[in-house]
Formats: C-alpha cells, structure tokens, sequence
C-alpha cells in the first residue's frame, strides 16, 4: 500500500516493487470485526428480549423484582472504569508504565465490583424463586444480563493478563496494540450496558 | 475508496501512528464522561421520579437518551470517526446495525404477526374483554 | 465403585453408548479403525510424522492449510454421501411389508448427520479452503492478515468434523433434522446425548468459521497489492469478501442461537419450550436469519469461480466486471431480508409472507444478472472444454432449473403446498449441487495445478462431470414428481407402492453420483502418478488472467518474491500483454510469520471440553475449560511469532524456477 502514491502514469510498465513492502498492520480492524459480530451475538439475546420479555408465565415480572438503585451503582463502576481505562490508554501513550499499571488495576477493580454486584442481585433473585427457569422473562432477562457480565469476567482475566505484560515488555508498538484492543473491548462493553440498564432495567420496571 | 486509504497511511513506520489515529486526548475523555453522565442520570432519573405524564413517553425518552448516549461512547470512547482504517471500521459498524436493526425489527414483527394470527385469546383475557 | 461415583466420573457415558449392537456400526467402525490403523502405520513406517508437523499441521503457510481444509471436506464428503446413500437405498425398499433395513430410530439420526455435515464439514471447508488457497495469491499477498488465526480456525474445524463422527460411534447422533428444531430438540422430546454432540460440534466448528471470515476480510481490505482498488479485484475476491462478510455477520447470529438451546438443555431456561412462556418459533425465526445468509456464504464463492473459469477458459475479460460486483454485494445485503421464506406455514398473516415472498423473488434478479454475464463473456469467445468449463456449463443448465423452482417456493400459496415436501428437497439440493459442488470441483480442478504443480487427470475428470450431471437429474428430478404428489421428507416407510418406481430411479442416481465421486478421486490419484506428463512448469498452464498465475507452481512459501504491482483487472492477463519480464537480481531477505502447535492444541482441548459437556463429565468440562484459557493465555506470551527467509535462500528457489523456466523455452 505504501507505494501507491509513488505510482504515476510514468511507471505503467512497473510490474513489481523492489522494495520491501509491508503491509498495514491489520490487527485493530480484525478485532472491530470481531467486536461487530458480538454485537450480533447481543442482538440476539435484546431480540428475544424483545419477542419473550413481558411472557412473565404468572411469575414475577421486572417491576416487582428490579432493584435501581443498585442498577445505578452498577451503571456508575462501569462507566467509571471507562473513563480509567482512558487514562490508562492516555498514560501508555506517553509510555509510562507506572501510572498505566496503575490506572489499569483500578479499572479491573471497578469491573471486579461491577461483577459483585451483578452476582449479588443474580443470587437474590434466584432466592427469591425468580431463578431463569422461572419463565422466559426472567430467562431472556438472566441470560442477557449473564451474558454481558461473563464478557466483563474475560476481559477482566484479559487485563490482568495485560499487566503482567506491561510489567515485563513495557510499553512497545506491541504491547500498546494490544491495550488498544482491550479498550475497544471495553468501551463495548459499556455500549451494550447503555442498551441493557435502558431496555430491560429502565424500561423494564416501568411496564 | 481504496485509494483513499493508500493515500491516508503512506507511512512504513505506520506502527507507531496512522493505526487509526485512535488514541484520545485527555480532554476527549472527560468530555466523553461528562456527557455519559449526564445521559445516564436523567433516564434513571424519569424513571424512578416519575416525571413525565405517561410511562409511554417515559419509554420513549429512555430509548432516545440511550440512542444519544451510544453515539457519544462510539465517538469518544471508541474514537470512531470516518477516516480510521480507511473508512473500514464505519463501514462495518453501519453494515452490523443494519443486520441488528433487521434481526430486532424483524424478529419483533414476525412473532408479533405469528402471536396474533395464531395464538387464541388466554382464559383470563376473555374475562377481561368489554 | 458406588454408581454415584462411576457418575460422577464417568457423567452420562456408559457401556451401552457403545453401539455394539448395530451391525452397520460396528462395520463401520472396523473398517474406519482398520484404514485408520494402516494409515498411522503407513506414517510411522515411513517417518513421516516429523515432517507432516512440521509442514503441515503446524503450518501457517495459507496455501497448506487450504489444501488441508479441502482434504477434510473430501473425507467428510465420503462420510456424508454414505449417508446419502443409505437413505436412498432405504427408501428404495421400505414399502408396505418390508420395513428395510434401517429403523426409523437410526434413520432419523443418518439423515440429520448427513444435512449437517455436508453443509457444515464439507461445503464450508470446501469453500474457506480455496478462498484460503486462492485469495492471497489472487490479492498479490504473502500470506493472511492472521496467520496463526488462520491454522487455528482450521483446526477448530477438525475439531467439529471430529465431534460430530465420535458420535458415529460413542452414543449417537441428533434425531431432529439438520437444523434440530425445538421442542423436539429440547430436552423434554431429545432428553439424550444426540443434540448435545449436535450443538457442540457446530460451536467448535463455528469459532473457526467465524475468525477464518474475520481473518480474510482484513486480509483483502488491508493485503492488496499496491494498485489494487476495490474496482481492479478478481470477481473471486469479491465474492470471497462478501463471502466472508455474510460470515461475520451471520455466525454469530448460529452461535447465540445455538447457546439459547443449550442453555435450556443444560439450565432449565424456557427460551424455546413450550410452558413457562417459551416460543419454540422464536428458534426457527432466529436460525433462519442465519440460514439465509448462510446459502449465499456457500453460493458466492462457487460463482467467484465461474467467473474465473469462465473468462480463462472463453480467452476473454468477464462480461460486465461492474455488474458482476454490484450483484454480489445487492444479493449479500439482500440475503439478511428473505429468511421467513423458509417457514412461510407457520402462521403469520398475509403482510409478512407477502413482503418476504416478494424480497425472494427480488433476489433472484441479481442472480439472473451473473448467469447472463457468464453467457454473454462465453459469445463470440475461444470456448476451450477442459474440464473446469465443463462444470460450469453444468452449473449454469443445472442451476437455473434449481433457481425457477425456487422462485415457485417463494410464491407464499404454493409454499403452502410444497412444504417440507420432496420438492423442497429436491430444489435445494439442485441449487446446492448445481451452484456450490459443481463450483467447488470446477475451482479444485482449475487451481490444483496451481497448488502442487500437475494438472489432473482429463479423462478421469470428464467422467467425473458426467457421472455427477447424469446421476444429479436421476437422483433429484423423481424427488420433484414425488413432492409434487404430496410425499413429505423424513420418511422412513411408505405404503404406497406406486411412488416406489420413483424413488428406485433416484437410488439409481444416486449410484452414478457414487461413480462421479469416485471418479473424481482418482482423477487425483491418475493425475499424481502421470504427475511428470501433466506437470506445469511455467506456473499457468490454463492461460489464466489474475495474479496468481504469475508465479510458480506450486508457489515458493513466500508466493511473490517481489510484490507485484497492478494496473489492470486482469493484472497478469495485462502483465503478459504489456512485455512482463521476470525479475531474476536484487532479491532481498522475506519477512515471514513462523509455524506454531498452538492451533492443533487450543482445538484438541476443545473437542475434549465439547466431549466432557456432551457426557456432562463436569470435572472434565472445567479442567479442559481451564486448560482452554490457560494455554490461550500462554500462547500470548510468545512474542517470537516471525522470522526472514534469507536473501540467498530466495535466491536459491528463484534460480531453480529460472532454470526450469529456459529449459521449457
């Protein structure tokens, strides 16, 4: 690709390019790729949301049983562990390993209290007998939610995975790459919740 | 199309810049958070205050917000814009919310369409009708 | 042992799984155990194991691991046919007294394996392997975006392929048809192994498919050659990219689809039962929105092939390059707008069958577009009938018969007639045959010289097209007049003996295609050993007009020594007209990514989780899922993934092919 501007009308004749080419590394629009067909993946669970979520089958529905405060504190470690990853990203941008640790041990530790709470409201609906077996609400609801939350686990064992490698190689074209990746992955993340704490918490106890 | 993209990286030493040009300033991502903020709070806030007349309204307001809210991650969490990657990466994000638009809609008017045309009106339901 | 314990050791799996009282079984498994113990033999005696890990299992050369994923279709090819036969021979006997020879019990789990497995383990391995084979030679690139990606997608394939034949013979197979429909897949009606090894032979699988479209989408948009735009790609390219789009865009839709059902099989959720508020249409309405796009995911790439088949071979430019590529990307949006088509009697109204009954139609015009394309790029040229011309004058009078019969399906009334009928069976196996096989062994053919140096045998190859062409209308044309008399698919038994002639001629095809395969087996096996009368030294031995006949055969591991640079569509079509001479000084070192075991490794543990899931030997499932992520994780750490092919080395293999090059002058 390098070498397209180089050709003029002039070298029509030029059959091959004596250099040595390199191509673009293609590494951050393979992983949009991949994170476009997980949105797929999503689209799937909101879709049977959508079709399923009022078939309560005389069980409980989500006005009875959301809890939004604790949405709220969720939705807030969440957005919050965004804006730290930023700064992670920001701080290996200027190549400082220290701060970028930092900043990075932050994050997963506000996705740590997010999966707490996620799992905390998990085991209290369950006791309450509003487990996902209950009826298909709650199955599109649990799955959906459950879902999200084990990508939050992965890309949590991601970043830590991440540290321990920042701490050995420092922060090289590679190794800012892969940050890069993993923020992508992240901010995602947050994305889906924008369409899970609207739709199915929000819009869900208003129904 | 292409040549476009040829001519936005012409660099060998693309590694250390041109990969997309996606990295944020600090004052992206505080702008980006404000902004977040802001967009959450007032949904959670018609909601559990009750605001607006009816839950319909209500409804639609949630969704709008979060339509909002989703373009400020994309724009500046995500970094997305129309030159990265030649261009590529919106076009992907537009093809897969075409395809998520037609699966949601679709699936949503087809078992809606099947619901009316074959489900019988439930025991209770008829209690209930006029 | 206490039974708990074996239990929990053990999970589901006990003796009885193992079918030691189907004689067929128990045939099978010999004469599989037997080839596959002489076939270990035969490579232990002749060393070979060193050499086939290092070259090829562990390979990340992109033409390796294509010709790998085309050996694999072809032996599941042979498992998938036996099926085949199997059920016409059954239904060739099964009338009012005599029952046959297969009960219903086993007929129901030959004709599921068969539809999976020739979609899933033959076509699409069939189809990744030449675009794997064919597009970064045609792009004027030295291997995929992804290297390491690409060996492990391959070997997650072997790995679904692998699951799916364990349950030949530990346990068995899914008794709900190719797209296991609840309820009757859910666990109340299908409380046993079969749907599980169903459902996690198409994950594993499906994690492969998905990153190998990932992998080929980056390797076409960023891999080009410099002067390469979007408008100077080969039509197969093309259809590979829109290919690969459909993937990326509609496996995840199988995967999520998929995980529902196993959710309510391993959970207890009520997505798709039919008390507690599931809808088991939901199923059927999701998995479509994948099945669609999945028929243009196997059709656009055998129409890539026709293109370049077609031109090479009428010593002409393709008809209409523009129009060629606007219909490709019209019919892959399209695709994502028809799906309802397929179950059209479920019951919604009049507005949604008459909206989708007409996008169907509607798609058919883009279609018509390229057949016309082909017909008029074949006027007035220099038709030579080698053999991949042969396939696809085939395809083009065979496809168009399979097409008309879909646009009737797609009539909302006469659906409502047709189906789940033989018709139905008969039409989407005329499209698939017609349109994928024949594109399929139409490329084989046409890039096999390309991929190891000789061309296959002519003769063997002509037999083959016949067989299959003959034995296709044999096989399929009865099932049309059945259908239409009103004989539904999936019917072990009749009682009726005046349908019997029918299904006697379509066994009969069914004979022929056997002889077309095997004939096409051994246009391999007589093309190797005439391999010296048949080789191809100069590196394009059809005359062909794209890239990738502008280097050796079989192409060195670095495919171009120097990337080439483009000017025209037909780039070594214009690079011969325009006085090309070969670079034969300067050569530099080559940058190349290095083989690795990951790939065969991360996929071995995942068969061992899909079996651990299947049996429900829960130890099992964590310690291999642990393992799973610990070797992943393991695998990032290894930062030495590349090396330089030095510059004396290139130098050597050019002067080799310079050599041969003047010996042929």
């Amino acid at each position: 690709m390098a070498h397209a501007q180089t050709l003029t009308e002039a070298d029509d004749t030029r059959f091959y390019t004596t250099e040595e080419h390199h191509p673009e590394n293609g590494t951050l629009l393979g992983f949009w790729i991949y994170l476009m067909s997980d949105c797929l993946i999503f689209a799937v669970l909101f879709a049977c949301y959508a079709v399923l979520g009022r078939n309560y089958a005389a069980g409980p529905s989500g006005a009875d049983l959301f809890d939004l405060p604790i949405v709220a504190v969720n939705t807030a470690l969440l957005l919050f562990s965004s804006i730290t990853y930023g700064f992670a990203m920001i701080s290996a941008q200027a190549k400082k390993v220290k701060p970028t640790l930092a900043w990075l041990a932050v994050t997963g530790l506000l996705g740590l209290g997010f999966l707490s709470l996620e799992l905390y409201e998990f085991n209290h609906l369950i006791h309450e007998g509003a487990g996902p077996q209950r009826s298909a609400f709650l199955s599109s609801f649990f799955v959906l939610v459950g879902t999200h939350g084990l990508h939050v686990t992965f890309g949590t064992i991601w970043l830590v995975t991440l540290m321990v490698q920042v701490a050995k190689r420092g922060l090289g074209v590679e190794m800012k790459r892969r940050l890069m990746c993993l923020s992508m992955f992240w901010h995602f993340l947050d994305v889906i919740w924008i369409g899970v704490f609207s739709f199915v918490y929000l819009l869900g106890v208003l129904k | 199309m292409s040549a476009a993209s040829h001519d936005a990286h012409h660099a060998h030493d693309d590694h250390e810049h041109g990969e997309g040009g996606a990295h944020g300033t600090l004052k992206d991502y505080v702008i980006g958070f404000v902004l977040a903020v802001i967009l959450t709070a007032i949904p959670f806030w018609l909601v559990m205050a009750d605001v607006l007349p009816s839950h319909q309204m209500t409804a639609v307001a949630v969704m709008g917000l979060a339509a909002i809210q989703v373009i400020v991650h994309m724009i500046y969490f995500l970094h997305m814009n129309s030159r990265s990657e030649g261009g590529w990466t919106m076009l992907a994000l537009v093809f897969t919310l075409i395809v998520v638009v037609i699966t949601l809609a679709g699936s949503l008017w087809v078992m809606h369409n099947l619901d009316t045309h074959m489900m019988a009106p439930m025991p209770h339901e008829m209690r209930e009708v006029p | 042992m206490s039974p708990d314990l074996v239990k929990t050791i053990f999970g589901r799996l006990t003796w009885d799984a193992i079918p030691l009282h189907e004689p067929i079984l128990i045939g099978t498994f010999a004469m599989v155990a037997l080839g596959g113990i002489t076939v270990l033999a035969a490579l232990t005696y002749f060393k070979v194991w060193g050499y086939l890990w290092r070259e090829w299992l562990t390979s990340v050369d992109h033409k390796k691991i294509g010709v790998m994923y085309i050996i694999l279709a072809i032996i599941m090819l042979l498992r998938g046919f036996a099926d085949a036969l199997m059920m016409r021979a059954q239904q060739a006997i099964a009338f009012g007294d005599a029952a046959g020879y297969l009960p219903p019990h086993h007929y129901d789990q030959v004709f599921t394996a068969h539809g999976v497995i020739m979609i899933f383990f033959v076509a699409m391995p069939l189809i990744t392997g030449l675009m794997n084979l064919v597009v970064p030679l045609q792009i004027g690139a030295r291997d995929v975006a992804f290297p390491f990606l690409n060996n492990f997608s391959f070997w997650m394939t072997v790995g679904g392929a692998i699951t799916v034949m364990l349950s030949l013979f530990v346990g068995e197979f899914a008794r709900t048809g190719w797209l296991a429909y609840p309820p009757l897949s859910g666990l109340a009606y299908s409380p046993d192994v079969g749907v599980d090894y169903y459902i996690w032979s198409l994950q594993i699988a499906g994690v492969g498919t998905t990153l190998s479209g990932i992998n080929l989408i980056v390797t076409i948009v960023k891999m080009r050659a410099p002067g390469m735009s979007l408008m100077k790609m080969p039509v197969f390219t093309w259809t590979s990219l829109c290919s690969n789009v459909l993937i990326v865009a509609s496996f995840p839709i199988l995967t999520a689809v998929l995980a529902l059902l196993s959710s309510d099989r391993y959970l207890g959720t009520n997505f798709f039962t039919n008390d507690f508020g599931g809808n088991p249409m939901m199923y059927v309405n999701l998995i479509w929105i994948w099945g669609h796009p999945e028929v243009y995911i196997l059709v656009l790439p055998a129409f890539g092939v026709f293109s370049e088949v077609v031109s090479t071979f009428s010593s002409k430019r393709l008809f209409g390059y523009s129009s060629m590529v606007y219909a490709t990307v019209v019919i892959t949006i399209l695709s994502y707008l028809v799906w309802l088509h397929h179950f059209f009697t479920m019951g919604s109204g009049a507005s949604v069958n008459s909206f989708f009954g007409i996008t169907t139609m509607i798609i058919s015009i883009p279609t018509g577009a390229k057949i016309f394309n082909w017909l008029f790029t074949m006027y007035r040229g220099r038709i030579r009938f080698e053999v991949p011309m042969l396939w696809t004058v085939g395809f083009m009078v065979t496809f168009v018969i399979g097409g008309m019969t879909g646009v009737l399906l797609a009539v909302p009334p006469a659906d409502f007639v047709l189906h789940n009928s033989l018709f139905l069976i008969a039409h989407f196996h005329n499209v698939i045959i017609g349109g994928v096989v024949f594109g399929m062994f139409a490329g084989i053919v046409y890039w096999f010289p390309k991929a190891f140096g000789f061309k296959l045998d002519p003769f063997w190859g002509k037999l083959s097209f016949w067989f299959w062409q003959i034995g296709f209308f044999f096989a399929f044309m009865p099932l049309y007049v059945l259908g239409l008399m009103g004989v539904t698919r999936r019917v072990s038994h009749f009682e009726d003996h005046s349908l019997q002639i029918w299904f006697v001629i379509s066994a009969f095809g069914a004979v022929l295609i056997l002889f077309g395969i095997i004939s096409f087996v051994m246009q391999m096996v007589v093309g190797f050993m005439k391999r010296e009368q048949y080789a191809d030294k100069t590196g394009d031995p059809w005359g062909g007009r794209t890239l990738e006949w502008s280097t050796s055969s079989p192409p060195p591991a670095y495919n171009f020594a120097f990337t080439p640079v483009i000017h025209e569509i037909d780039a070594w079509h214009d690079m011969k007209q325009r006085g090309y001479v070969r670079p034969t000084t300067g050569f530099i070192p080559i940058h190349m990514p290095k083989n690795t075991g990951a790939g065969v490794v991360l996929a071995g543990i995942s068969v061992v989780f899909g079996f651990a899931m299947i049996w429900q030997i829960w130890w099992l499932a964590v310690i291999s899922f642990v393992a799973l992520v610990a070797s992943a994780i393991i695998h990032t750490f290894n930062f030495k993934r590349d090396y330089y092919i030095p510059a004396e080395e290139v130098v050597r293999i050019e002067d080799a092919r310079t050599e041969a090059l003047r010996s042929l002058a």
